[in-house]
């Protein structure tokens, strides 16, 4: 069997966008610094990441306010949760493809 | 993209998942601790009210209700004493395993926790002023406390929920033969603390420091 490999979402192929994709599968909504402490990285980094992983669709900011600070939460959209079994699957399937090797 | 890369997006996927929604740096050892303080508290209960035999059923029952005032000031120390042991463990295993202790599992943790148990303690302090069957105190507060258990459980490790079950199942015991109260209390605060913190501890906490 050939190895899909290029079945993989080249939208995941970063490390940091494949966490902040797990933790809103299991998530239904996450704020930008929970998401900053968990994944322990920068401000910039994560907020490039985000905006990539918006792009294609796959997550929605919520802007909201506490008080006067604003707190921007996101949400995996169905696409992106589609997305994200799928990549899944195709990791599972590369797995079983070398251990059969 | 190669074995190495794949096995690697694996565990950072399955650790986010984890790490995101429950919280995982509970001390195991805290457990232990609170389960000993309970046992203490329990013992000297007991010997203030006396030993609650079948014979000296009735007895037993109304030494519970004059010496009411002592058990609810020994309760008060055991969960002082427990909360304020679990919280400094808790506090340096989340240290130690870079978990943050106000994050938002932890929160999720505390607000599912906490609704049982002050709907339970609401409960117990109406008992008190109706003052009632003054029996039923004990097992009340194994019960909501084994409810509280169950619903937190989502938010941290999942043996948590049989905790809970097991003290929900001892309090319902103790509702059915008043006057043993005292003993089930100190089976379900007590016993089953030390099984089940020496459990955590040999399953998480030892791993950890590895």
């Amino acid at each position: 069997m050939k190895v899909p490999f290029d079945k993989l979402d080249k939208a995941f192929e970063n490390r940091v966008r494949l966490q902040i994709m797990s933790v809103l599968a299991v998530n239904d909504r996450y704020d930008f610094n929970s998401l900053k402490d968990l994944l322990d990285v920068t401000d910039g980094n994560l907020a490039s990441h985000l905006k990539g992983l918006e792009k294609e669709e796959y997550i929605l900011t919520i802007k909201s306010f506490i008080g006067r600070k604003p707190n921007t939460n996101y949400e995996a959209t169905e696409k992106g949760k589609k997305a994200f079994k799928a990549h899944l699957d195709v990791l599972e399937a590369l797995i079983k493809n070398q251990k059969s090797i | 993209m190669e074995e190495n890369k794949i096995q690697q997006d694996l565990s950072s996927i399955r650790n986010m998942m984890e790490r995101s929604s429950k919280f995982i740096s509970l001390s195991g050892l805290s457990g232990i601790l609170a389960g000993v303080y309970a046992l203490i508290g329990a013992g000297v209960a007991y010997y203030l009210t006396g030993r609650p035999t079948p014979a000296g059923l009735v007895e037993g029952i109304l030494s519970i209700i004059q010496n009411i005032k002592y058990l609810i000031e020994i309760g008060f120390i055991v969960l002082v004493a427990s909360i304020a042991t679990g919280f400094i463990l808790t506090y340096r295993k989340a240290k130690r395993k870079g978990q943050s202790i106000w994050g938002k599992a932890s929160r999720a943790l505390l607000f599912n926790m906490s609704i049982p148990i002050l709907a339970g303690g609401a409960l117990v302090i109406i008992l008190l002023y109706q003052g009632g069957n003054l029996g039923l105190l004990l097992p009340t507060t194994l019960i909501f406390y084994g409810l509280a258990l169950v619903n937190a459980s989502n938010f941290t490790f999942t043996d948590v929920k049989y905790l809970g079950i097991c003290e929900i199942i001892l309090g319902l015991i103790g509702a059915c033969i008043p006057g043993y109260g005292l003993i089930l209390w100190a089976i379900g605060f007590g016993l089953l603390h030390i099984i089940y913190g020496s459990v955590m501890y040999l399953k998480y906490d030892r791993e950890s420091t590895i």
